[in-house]
């Protein structure tokens, strides 16, 4: 069954923060302005808005998207919520684009958000449940275990994570958006810093961040008649999986290497690490970078961590930048997190990342996942049709 | 009865810090000095509450004005059982109220004996709470309003400190139901017995008991298996800080996954009678249990994990978790 094609028109975000100054719906609506803006649409144009955040307990506001209509000019339009965890703005852009490619729609707004100043994730991750132990707080708890065979596995240099977190946070700096701004941060710094889930150091995670992050997706007709640059999507892919089996692979889960495979084949890419000239990956914790570079097939098994330090991920030289907006270890608004990773991507082949433009970048990949490494979602955007 | 299903209550409760913008935050400023705002649309209608965006255009909105503390009833039903953190004790109607000046209604709590003293059409006014902060519940509720009370638009006093953030608290009470295949895994506890279930696929077995096996997605067999409070560590995490929400838990402590002899997946526990410097992956360790006489049907029973200084678990495959040297062709 043939698709429609469907672009990036336009990509709109706030400025990551610790707390946005206005309303929930305030800030909705400007990341939503900037992407229209972007984008050359009004209000109007838009025939459906599909929105995806991290699930109700972050922020204790149930059903945002019913009182969130108004100011993302829904009214008489359909609107769509997606959830799955984490990953959420990564499928919510997934679906938007799979409403076009459908061809029910042919200008479709899409937005991720989270307000973490309003509540605390790390509160909402450690409910208590009677009758259990929970010996657990916070997602670094859960991973860092994960992250400790990856190691041992790999038998990674211990500092591999420091890079990372280094790496981003430099890239960061060329992103007005992003949350943190450390330009006199050194490798010193991020080594000393101290562990908080072992061998997690506090360094090596995200911030907790308020922002939004829309883009706007229009049909081939919509794309073609538009005045400026335009991301062609190459192929769209979610996958997932349980979060609990006997063999299960916790350091390059089975639906992550398959929504990858998808993903590739359906954009017709053969050598990753060679097609590829920008990646913007969910990497909420410095090691899972290596992790994913192997699991998304850019790097052999237990070769990650060597285009860590070979600086191959640097958008300073490398051959493969990855998040070179500074990544979720630079801004972490949940439910935005995975639609920034797809933004930035489809910006680098517009030509429109500003500072932190990938020279001559034609094909970027956008990648998300969420839960207990569980769901995951990825699309594959480029400069030509 | 053995097999009933166990249920506990759950409360989960959080003080969520809002930032309200310029227009509700206009709105709670105004409710701290005794004044009630809506917002005027570009037609000229004023809704209040006030709203941020259009309902129908969509367009921003900020004209705050202020409107009367006596309103018409245009509908109510009748609350007879008021629960907790609603406007009052005692019974109330809950009623649609357009305050003069507003074009549209705004829900709140009416006090008055009984029904029968409730009507379409009837005037109502504010009752303010006490001591009033800029937030909702300044608006104690609304009485019958007296024949000689006009409710004239209060005017705002010149340069108050604007209201930016508000705190609501949110309180949820669940019956917790852990369901068949988890109750009797708990009542097992209670004698110290640990209990798994098996998929009726693949064999594998895990602890505690799910009802059904997430690899075939089928009901796991019916009868548990008993397993030994022996095991091993196939991976784990120190938390070095203090985590705020677990003032119970001191740091530095060890959370690990176990695996026990038998089963086929881990799960997570706190690592005892050990340096964190000295966990080990692979590490064998047994369960502590709480003393006799304190057992519960409760997974509490087992208070963490110590080492039982047999050697340690040979793990070839540092990706893959669980017990898979049988029956694994990866």
């Amino acid at each position: 069954m043939g698709k429609e094609r469907a672009a990036v028109l336009g990509v709109g975000q706030t400025k990551y923060d610790t707390t946005y100054p206005g309303s929930m719906a305030g800030m909705l609506r400007e990341a939503a302005t900037n992407a229209l803006e972007m984008s050359g649409k009004c209000w109007d144009d838009i025939d459906a808005v599909i929105m995806g955040k991290a699930p109700d307990f972050f922020e204790g506001v149930m059903m945002p998207e019913v009182y969130l209509a108004e100011a993302l000019g829904c009214v008489g339009k359909p609107i769509m919520r997606v959830h799955t965890a984490g990953s959420v703005g990564g499928s919510t852009a997934c679906v938007a684009t799979s409403m076009i490619q459908s061809g029910v729609h042919e200008t479709v707004l899409t937005i991720g958000w989270e307000k973490q100043s309003e509540s605390n994730a790390m509160w909402a991750l450690s409910l208590p449940q009677p009758f259990a132990t929970s010996v657990n707080a916070g997602a670094g708890g859960y991973f860092s275990p994960i992250i400790r065979r990856y190691m041992m596995m790999t038998e990674a240099p211990e500092l591999i994570g420091c890079m990372v977190a280094l790496k981003d946070r430099k890239h960061a700096l060329n992103n007005p958006y992003a949350h943190l701004h450390q330009p006199e941060l050194t490798f010193e710094q991020v080594v000393e810093s101290p562990m908080l889930w072992d061998p997690i150091r506090y360094s090596e995670t995200c911030p907790s961040s308020d922002g939004a992050c829309a883009i706007v997706l229009g049909s081939e007709k919509v794309a073609e008649a538009h005045d400026g640059p335009v991301a062609w999507i190459k192929g769209i892919a979610m996958r997932s999986e349980s979060g609990s089996f006997a063999g299960r692979n916790m350091v390059s889960p089975a639906a992550s290497e398959a929504c990858a495979d998808d993903v590739f084949a359906q954009a017709g890419i053969h050598d990753r690490r060679k097609e590829i000239d920008a990646v913007e990956m969910y990497v909420p914790f410095s090691w899972y970078e290596p992790m994913w570079l192997e699991s998304l097939g850019f790097a052999e098994k237990g070769q990650g961590w060597k285009m860590v330090e070979e600086g191959a991920t640097s958008i300073d030289g490398g051959d493969l930048p990855v998040n070179c907006s500074g990544g979720v270890l630079s801004s972490n608004p949940i439910g935005a997190s995975g639609m920034i990773r797809f933004g930035e991507a489809a910006l680098q082949v517009m030509g429109l990342a500003g500072d932190h433009q990938v020279d001559g970048a034609k094909t970027a990949v956008g990648h998300a996942y969420g839960g207990a490494a569980q769901y995951y979602a990825m699309w594959v955007v480029g400069a030509d049709k | 009865m053995a097999d009933e299903v166990l249920t506990a209550p759950l409360v989960l409760e959080y003080p969520f810090t809002r930032t309200t913008g310029p227009v509700i935050g206009g709105f709670l400023t105004g409710l701290r000095e005794g004044v009630i705002h809506g917002v005027r649309r570009s037609d000229g209608t004023v809704m209040c509450p006030p709203l941020e965006y259009d309902p129908i255009t969509s367009a921003p909105l900020s004209e705050l004005v202020a409107v009367g503390t006596v309103g018409t009833v245009t509908t109510w039903t009748w609350n007879g059982e008021p629960r907790a953190q609603q406007p009052f004790t005692q019974p109330f109607a809950w009623a649609m109220i357009t305050l003069d000046g507003a074009d549209t209604p705004m829900l709140h709590a009416v006090f008055v004996d009984s029904a029968d003293d409730m009507a379409t059409g009837m005037r109502v006014e504010v009752v303010w709470r006490d001591k009033r902060e800029g937030h909702i519940i300044d608006i104690a509720g609304f009485i019958p309003a007296v024949a000689s009370t006009t409710g004239e638009p209060g005017a705002m006093p010149g340069d108050v400190e604007q209201i930016q953030s508000v705190r609501t608290s949110i309180r949820m009470e669940y019956t917790y139901t852990p369901g068949r295949a988890l109750s009797q895994y708990l009542r097992a506890m209670k004698d110290k017995r640990i209990l798994g279930d098996t998929c009726p696929e693949t064999g594998e077995v895990s602890v505690p008991p799910r009802g059904v096996s997430s690899v075939a997605g089928k009901p796991t067999l019916p009868e548990l298996v008993d397993l030994p409070d022996t095991g091993y560590i196939e991976s784990f995490n120190i938390t070095r800080v203090p985590i705020k929400m677990r003032p119970d838990l001191t740091p530095p402590y060890v959370s690990a996954w176990i695996v026990l002899d038998g089963a086929s997946v881990g799960f997570m526990g706190l690592g005892m009678n050990v340096e964190p410097e000295d966990v080990r992956v692979g590490m064998r360790v047994r369960a502590v249990w709480k003393p006799d006489d304190e057992l519960e049907m409760s997974a509490q029973n087992i208070l963490g994990w110590e080492p039982t200084g047999e050697p340690d678990e040979v793990i070839t495959d540092y990706a893959r978790v669980g017990r898979i040297e049988q029956g694994d062709d990866q």
